[in-house]
C-alpha cells in the first residue's frame, strides 16, 4: 500500500512544532502501525533526516507506553492500542494523520512523546495500599468474594496510558482515576484509606491541570482494556463519601 | 574486606583428583578463552539446606534505623525485581534512588508476564512443599543452578503472595472468595497463582505502587527516561573497590549525570533482545549489566536461553518483535506440516489428511504435541530447514507450522474452543488478520528468556562488591532452563525478601568514604559515556542502527539458538566479529547528544549486544553438553535427545572480561548438590 | 531547557475544593430545576382547563401557605432556591469550562468524536443560551410582564395566549425548548453519575433511558402550549 501521513514534529518541549507531510510506499496490511512507522524512520534515516521520535516498548498491548492520534482517534480506529494496530484497517492511498496525546498535563517531549509523569504522581497521592513488606497477613486470611475479586481485576488492567484524556473533549483523568479507585475501593484490603485516597489522588489530578469530567464517554470508547464509565461513578460516590467524612 | 578477586576465587583442589573427562568434552574453545581460577561462593551458608536463609539472615550484619538515611542506594530497573527492592528499602529509610529507561516505573517488561507465579503455600493440599517446589526447579533447570539459592527461593516464595495479595493484587479467586490455583508448566501439583493472563501486569502494578508510595514519603527518588551507560567502580583511599554510582544520560535532555552512592543494585532484565526478535520489550538491553562486566562482574552461562515454541511467526522483514501465546494452546491443537514441499504454498484446507505430517505425534507417540518447550522448539525448526515449513516466504524461508483446532473443534464444539481459549484465538487474529476458527494457526519458537547472567553470590553481590544483581539480570536461580512461572517468583523473592537483609549486611559497613565528582574513577566513567556517545554521533556512516541489530540477531539465532554446533558457533563468532567492526566504522546515527534520540539510544545497546552476542557463542562452545535450553548437536542420545555431561561440566561458567580485543577468562564454580540427586530426563 | 513546570505533589487536599465537588454542585442545582421545571409544566398544562382554572392556579401559587407564609411567600421560596442554584450552577459551570479549556491550549488538528452524544458536547452553548432565554423569559412573564400583542399583562392567561399567538414568539419558545431537551437528555444522566449513583452497565442503561424520558417530557410538556396556541386549540 501506499499511504500519505502527516506527522506532528517538534524538536523538543520548548519549541513549537508543525505537521510535516510524507510519502511512505510499500506498506505491508501485516505491519503493525509501528512497524509502518519503523519503516518510514528507516526511510528517513537514509535519506538523512532525523526519524521520527515515538514511545513503545512491550508492543503487544500491555505496558501502555505506545499512544498515538491517528485520524483524530486515540490508538486509531480499533479498540486497542497503538502497537497492536495493524495497517490492514487501512487502504492503499489513505492519508494518516498522527499526532501526539494533547493535553496541558502531557507536555510534548519531542514528535509524538509526552511525559505522562502526572499519573505517577496521582498514583503516589494514595494509589496503593499502605502494606510494608514482611507486614502482610496470611494470604487466605482475607476472603474476597468472586464477584468483588472480578471486578477489581477488570478495572485494574488499565495500563495508564492516557488514551482517556487524550481523547477527552475536557482533557479530564478521571477513568484512570476512577479504574484505580474502583479497584482498591473493591477490596477489603483497601478500605482503611478509602477516603484519603480519593481525596489527595484527585487533588492531585487538579493541579496536574487535568480538567473535570462532563460525563460525555470519549474516554472510554478510546480505552484499549475498555475500562467501563461505571468507574467514574465510583469515583464520584467515593468522593462525595468523604465529602461527608469531612474530608 | 579484601579485593574483588581474591574474595571470590581460591583455590579448590578437589579439581585436581576429579575424575578423568574425555577431552574432545571441553577443547571445542580453548582458542577463545583463558583458563580462570575456580570461584567459589563465600557466602553460602552451610548446614542443613532448609536453615540455610535463616543462618544468613541472622549472620547478617544489622544497620540502625537512625543511620539508614545516610545510606544510599541506586537501583537500576523498575521491573519486579527493582521496583520491589526500591519500595522495600524505602520503607526500612535507606535513601533510594531508582532508575528505568521507559516513562514510567510501571512499564517494565515483567508487565507483559502472562501465565502465573509459583509459591509453596499447598492451599489444594496436593503434596506441594517449600522442598518440592526447590526440587523440581533444580530439575526444571536440568541440574546446572546452584541448590541453596534455589531452596531459599521456594522458602520466600510463600510470603510473596502474601504481600502481593495485601497489597491488593487481583489474583482470581474461587466461589468461596479464596485464591485460585492451577498447575502449569508440566508440574504435577497447582501451586500457580494467576490474574488471568496478565499476572505480570498485576503483580508489576503492585510493587509500582508500593515504589510510588515512598516517593511521596521521600524515600524513594525516581528516575524515569534515564538509562544507565556505566557503573562506577572507585577505590577508596585504603584500596578497597566498591561500586560506588551509575553514569546516567537523561534521555530526554541527553544530559549525562553523575549518580554517587553507597551500594548499586542492578535490576535490568533480561538480554533477549541479542536475537532482535524476541519476545521482549523493544528496548529491553544489556548494557546495564554488560558495562558491569566489563568493569569487573562476572558474566555467568551466558549461552542459556529460554526458546519458547507457540509464538506467532514472523510475518515480514519489518518485523520489530514476537509476540508469546500460551503454552496451553497445545493441548488441544494439533501440529502439522505439509508432507511435501509442493504443499507449504497451498491453503491448509486444501491439503489432504494423508498429505500432513503431524511430526510430534509421530516422533514422540506418548507425549505427542505436549513434549517440554525445547523439544518441540526444534521439531518445528527441523521441519522449516527441511522446507516444509509454512507461511510467508521470509528471507526466502517460511518459518511456521500449523497448530491446528479442525479436530478439537470437530470434536469439542467451537463454543467449547471458544470458552477455553477465546482471548488468544482473538490475539492471534488481531496480529495475522487470520482466523484460527477458519484456518489453522501458524506457530514458530521465539526467543523468551534468558537464564544466564551476571553472577552473583547467595547475598546476590556480583564479583564488583558493592554491585548486587537481582530478577533476569543474575543468573542464580534456574540453571540451564527455567520452569514456567518461576521468573515472576524470583524477581519478588530477591525484591522483597532477600536483597534487603543480604544488603544491609553490606551497608552496614558504611557509609562509605564520601567521593565526588572529580574522583578519577567518576571522570574516567563519565569520559569513556560521552566519548562513546560521541563516537556514535560521528560517524556518520550509511546503515542504520536497527540493520545492525538485525544482521545480528540472525546470526544469533542461526547459529546460537534452538541448536548449536561447533562449527556454526565458530563461524558465528567470526561473522559478529566483522559485523562489530564494521558497526563501529559505518554506522549512521543522526540528531543531536542534547535531545530525545532514539537512534542513539538504541546504537550504545546495539554496540554492547555485539559484544554480549560474541561471548554467548564463546560460552555455547565450550560447553560441548545439552543441558537445559542449551542444545549443542554434538551432545545428543541417539532419539536426538538432550545429553548432559555432569562429569565435565557440572559448574558455572563465570567469565570475566579480558580487555578490548582481548579473550574473556573462564572461572568455573562448582556445582554441589547435597540435598538432591542429579538426574538424565528422557521423554520418549 | 524545557517547559515543563517542576512537578510537585499537592498537600492537604480537600473533598470540597475538587472538580468532582463543583461537579456535584452542578449535579444538585441542576436536578433542582428539573424540580421545578415538571412543577412550572404541570402549571402551564392547565392551560388545557381553560382561562379560569389556569388564573385560578396562579393565584393559588401566590395565596399558598397563607397566614403561615404571607401573599407570595412560597414563590419567593422557590424563587430563591431557584436564584440560588442558578447561581451554584452557573458558578460552577464558568470554573469546569475555564478548567476545561486550559487542560488542552494545543488543539489537535483533526478530533473524531466517538462515542459522545449531540446534547453531551452541547452542554456549555446550549446552557448559555438557556441562560439567555430565562433572563428574557423572567422579564417577559415576570418582571417585565411585556405583551408582544399589545393586550393585557395582568391576566396570566391572556398574556400568554396573546404572546403565544405571535408566531415567532412561539418559534423562540420552540428553539429554547430544543436546547432544553438537548441539555436535559445529558443533564439528567450525568446527573446522575455525577452523584455516583450509576456504578454499574445497567444503572447506568437506565439513567440514560431516564434522560430521554425527561427531556422528551419537559420539552414536550412545555411545547405543547405555545403550539396549541398557535394552532388555536386553545384560545
Ligand atoms: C512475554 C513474556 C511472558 C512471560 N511470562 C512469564 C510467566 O508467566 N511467569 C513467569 O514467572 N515469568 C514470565 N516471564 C519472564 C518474566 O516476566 C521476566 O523474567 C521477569 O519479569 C523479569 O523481571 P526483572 O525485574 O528482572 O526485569 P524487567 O521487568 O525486564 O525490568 C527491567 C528494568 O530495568 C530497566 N533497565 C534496563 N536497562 C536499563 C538501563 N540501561 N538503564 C536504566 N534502566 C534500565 C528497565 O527500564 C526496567 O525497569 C515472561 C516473559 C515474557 C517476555
Ligand atoms: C432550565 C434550566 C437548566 C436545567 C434544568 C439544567 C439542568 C442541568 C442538569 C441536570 C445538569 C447535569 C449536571 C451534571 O452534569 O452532573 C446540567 C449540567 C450543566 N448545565 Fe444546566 N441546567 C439548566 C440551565 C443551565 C444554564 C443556564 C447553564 C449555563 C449558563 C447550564 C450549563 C450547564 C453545563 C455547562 C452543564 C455541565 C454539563 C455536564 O456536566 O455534562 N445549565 N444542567
Ligand atoms: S483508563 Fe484506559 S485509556 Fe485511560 S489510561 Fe487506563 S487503559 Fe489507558
Ligand atoms: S508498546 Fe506496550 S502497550 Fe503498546
Amino acid at each position: 500500500m501506499k499511504l500519505t501521513l502527516k506527522i506532528w514534529r517538534q524538536p523538543n518541549a520548548a519549541s513549537t512544532g508543525a505537521m510535516h507531510t510524507y510519502e511512505l510506499d510499500g506498506v505491508s496490511p501485516d505491519m503493525s502501525f509501528l512497524e509502518m512507522l519503523d519503516v518510514l524512520n528507516e526511510d528517513l534515516n537514509a535519506k538523512g533526516e532525523e526519524p521520527i521520535a515515538f514511545d513503545s516498548d512491550c508492543r503487544e498491548g500491555i505496558c501502555g507506553m505506545c499512544g498515538l492520534m491517528i485520524n483524530g482517534q486515540a490508538h486509531g480506529p480499533e479498540v486497542t492500542t497503538t502497537c497492536q494496530l495493524h495497517m490492514r484497517s487501512f487502504e492503499d492511498g489513505d492519508e494518516i494523520v498522527i499526532e501526539p496525546w494533547r493535553a496541558d498535563a502531557f507536555p510534548v517531549l519531542k514528535d509524538l512523546c509526552v511525559d505522562r509523569g502526572a499519573f505517577d504522581r496521582i498514583i503516589q497521592q494514595g494509589g496503593y495500599i499502605s502494606v510494608n513488606t514482611g507486614s502482610a497477613p496470611e494470604a487466605h486470611s482475607i476472603q474476597v468474594p468472586k464477584d468483588a475479586a472480578d471486578r477489581a481485576f477488570d478495572v485494574a488492567t488499565c495500563i495508564g496510558c492516557g488514551a482517556c484524556v487524550a481523547a477527552c473533549p475536557n482533557g479530564s483523568a478521571s477513568l484512570f482515576m476512577g479504574a484505580k479507585i474502583t479497584h482498591l475501593g473493591e477490596l477489603p484490603q483497601g478500605q482503611a484509606e478509602r477516603d484519603s485516597r480519593v481525596v489527595n489522588m484527585v487533588g492531585q489530578h487538579d493541579h496536574e491541570g487535568f480538567g473535570g469530567c462532563t460525563n460525555i464517554g470519549e474516554c472510554t470508547a478510546a480505552c484499549p482494556k475498555e475500562i467501563p464509565l461505571d468507574v467514574i461513578s465510583q469515583l464520584n460516590r467515593d468522593l462525595r463519601t468523604a465529602l461527608r467524612h469531612g474530608h | 574486606m579484601t579485593d574483588s578477586h581474591s574474595e571470590f576465587s581460591s583455590d579448590v583442589d578437589s579439581h585436581a583428583d576429579a575424575p578423568t573427562i574425555d577431552p574432545d568434552l571441553i577443547d571445542d574453545a580453548v582458542d577463545y578463552f583463558i583458563p580462570g581460577e575456580p570461584l567459589v561462593d563465600t557466602k553460602a551458608p552451610s548446614g542443613p539446606i532448609a536453615d540455610r536463609w535463616s543462618t544468613r539472615k541472622f549472620e547478617a550484619k544489622l544497620v540502625n534505623p537512625a543511620n539508614r538515611r545516610k545510606l544510599s542506594i541506586i537501583i537500576v530497573g523498575t521491573g519486579l525485581a527493582g521496583a520491589s527492592a526500591a519500595a522495600t528499602l524505602g520503607e526500612a529509610g535507606y535513601n533510594v534512588k531508582s532508575f528505568c529507561y521507559q516513562d514510567s516505573p510501571r512499564r517494565a517488561h515483567s508487565i507483559a508476564a502472562q501465565g502465573g507465579i509459583n509459591a509453596a503455600k499447598n492451599y489444594k493440599e496436593d503434596g506441594d512443599s517449600v522442598h518440592r517446589l526447590f526440587y523440581d526447579t533444580v530439575k526444571g533447570g536440568d541440574y546446572r543452578s546452584r541448590e541453596s539459592n534455589v531452596y531459599r527461593l521456594a522458602e520466600v516464595s510463600t510470603n510473596i503472595i502474601d504481600q502481593c495479595v495485601a497489597q491488593g493484587v487481583p489474583f482470581a479467586r474461587e466461589y468461596g472468595g479464596l485464591l485460585d490455583n492451577r498447575s502449569f508448566g508440566g508440574v504435577q501439583v497447582s501451586r500457580t497463582f494467576y490474574a488471568r493472563g496478565q499476572t505480570g501486569q498485576q503483580l508489576l502494578i503492585g510493587a509500582y505502587q508500593a515504589l510510588e508510595r515512598q516517593v511521596a514519603a521521600g524515600t524513594v527518588t525516581t528516575y524515569a527516561r534515564h538509562e544507565m551507560l556505566e557503573v562506577i567502580v572507585a577505590d577508596d583511599s585504603s584500596g578497597q573497590r566498591r561500586a560506588r554510582g551509575i553514569i546516567a544520560r537523561d534521555m530526554v535532555t541527553g544530559e549525562v549525570q553523575t549518580h554517587l552512592a553507597d551500594v548499586v543494585v542492578l535490576a535490568s532484565g533480561g538480554y533477549g533482545n541479542v536475537f532482535y526478535l524476541s519476545t521482549n520489550a523493544m528496548g529491553c538491553n544489556v548494557t546495564a549489566a554488560w558495562r558491569a562486566h566489563r568493569k569487573g562482574a562476572y558474566m555467568a552461562n551466558p549461552c542459556y536461553t529460554q526458546i519458547h515454541p507457540t509464538c506467532i511467526p514472523v510475518s515480514g522483514s519489518h518485523q520489530s518483535k514476537l509476540t508469546l501465546m500460551s503454552e496451553s494452546l497445545r493441548n488441544d491443537g494439533r501440529i502439522w506440516v505439509p508432507k511435501r514441499k509442493e504443499d507449504c504454498a497451498k491453503d491448509p484446507r486444501e491439503i489432504p489428511e494423508e498429505d500432513r505430517d503431524y511430526y510430534l505425534e509421530r516422533i514422540y507417540p506418548s507425549f505427542g504435541n505436549l513434549v517440554p518447550r525445547d523439544i518441540a522448539s526444534r521439531a518445528a525448526k527441523y521441519q522449516c530447514d527441511d522446507g516444509r515449513g509454512v507461511g510467508p516466504e521470509v528471507d526466502g524461508v517460511r518459518r511456521g507450522v500449523y497448530l491446528d483446532f479442525a479436530d478439537a473443534i470437530a470434536r469439542l464444539g467451537r463454543d467449547a474452543v471458544e470458552a477455553k481459549y477465546g482471548n488468544l484465538f482473538d490475539m492471534y487474529a488481531r496480529i495475522t488478520g487470520e482466523d484460527p476458527y477458519e484456518v489453522p494457526m501458524r506457530i514458530y519458537p521465539a526467543v523468551h528468556y534468558v537464564m544466564g547472567g551476571l553472577w552473583v553470590d547467595y547475598d546476590l553481590q556480583s564479583t564488583i562488591p558493592g554491585l548486587f544483581v537481582t530478577g533476569e539480570a543474575n543468573f542464580s536461580d534456574h540453571g540451564a532452563n527455567r520452569l514456567g512461572a518461576s521468573a515472576l517468583m524470583q524477581g519478588l523473592a530477591d525484591g522483597y525478601f532477600v536483597l534487603p537483609h543480604t544488603i544491609r549486611d553490606y551497608l552496614a559497613d558504611g557509609p562509605f568514604e564520601k567521593i565526588d565528582e572529580s574522583h578519577p574513577a567518576v571522570v574516567e566513567a563519565r569520559t569513556s559515556v560521552e566519548e562513546r556517545i560521541n563516537h556514535f554521533l560521528t560517524v556518520n556512516g550509511t546503515r542504520s542502527v536497527d540493520s545492525y541489530h538485525r544482521e545480528l540477531g540472525n546470526i544469533m539465532w542461526e547459529y546460537c539458538g534452538m541448536e548449536r554446533t561447533e562449527d556454526g558457533l565458530k563461524k558465528a563468532i567470526d561473522l559478529i566479529r566483522t559485523l562489530k567492526d564494521d558497526f563501529y566504522r559505518n554506522v549512521k546515527v543522526l540528531g543531536t547528544a542534547d535531545s530525545l534520540n532514539q537512534s542513539l539510544e538504541k546504537a550504545g545497546r546495539v554496540a554492547d549486544f555485539l559484544e554480549l552476542g560474541e561471548l554467548m557463542c564463546i560460552d555455547a562452545l565450550n560447553r560441548r553438553e545439552s543441558c537445559g535450553g542449551h542444545f549443542r548437536a554434538e551432545s545428543q542420545t541417539e532419539d536426538g535427545e538432550a545429553l548432559r555431561h555432569d562429569d565435565a561440566f557440572a559448574y558455572v561458567a563465570a567469565w570475566e572480561w579480558g580487555g578490548e580485543g582481548e579473550k574473556p577468562i573462564l572461572h568455573k564454580e562448582d556445582l554441589v548438590y547435597t540435598a538432591i540427586e542429579m538426574k538424565q530426563r528422557s521423554y520418549k | 531547557m524545557t517547559s515543563v513546570a517542576t512537578p510537585t505533589l499537592v498537600k492537604g487536599a480537600r473533598a470540597a475544593r475538587s472538580t468532582i465537588a463543583l461537579k456535584l454542585l452542578m449535579a444538585v442545582s441542576g436536578l433542582v430545576f428539573i424540580g421545578y421545571l415538571l412543577l412550572h409544566m404541570y402549571g402551564n398544562l392547565k392551560v388545557f382547563a381553560g382561562h379560569d382554572a389556569f388564573n385560578e392556579y396562579a393565584h393559588h401559587l401566590r395565596t399558598f401557605g397563607e397566614p403561615m407564609l404571607p401573599y407570595t411567600g412560597l414563590l419567593w421560596i422557590i424563587r430563591l432556591v431557584l436564584i440560588v442554584a442558578l447561581v451554584a450552577h452557573v458558578a460552577s459551570f464558568v470554573a469546569l469550562a475555564a478548567r476545561a479549556s486550559k487542560a488542552r491550549t494545543q488543539k489537535y488538528a483533526v478530533k473524531k468524536n466517538i462515542a459522545s452524544t449531540l446534547s453531551s458536547r452541547t452542554m456549555r452553548w446550549g446552557g448559555v443560551a438557556l441562560f439567555i432565554f430565562v433572563v428574557w423569559h423572567l422579564i417577559h412573564f415576570t418582571i417585565g410582564k411585556v405583551n408582544p400583542a399589545g393586550g393585557p399583562t395582568n391576566d396570566p392567561y391572556n398574556l400568554m395566549v396573546d404572546s403565544f399567538s405571535l408566531w415567532w414568539m412561539t418559534v423562540i419558545y420552540l428553539l429554547a425548548l430544543v436546547a432544553l431537551g438537548l441539555h436535559l437528555h445529558h443533564g439528567t444522566w450525568s446527573a446522575l453519575q455525577t452523584l455516583g449513583l450509576t456504578g454499574n452497565a445497567r444503572a447506568r442503561a437506565r439513567a440514560k433511558r431516564l434522560g430521554v424520558v425527561i427531556a422528551v417530557l419537559i420539552a414536550g410538556g412545555f411545547a405543547l402550549v405555545p403550539l396549541s396556541v398557535l394552532f388555536g386549540l386553545v384560545d
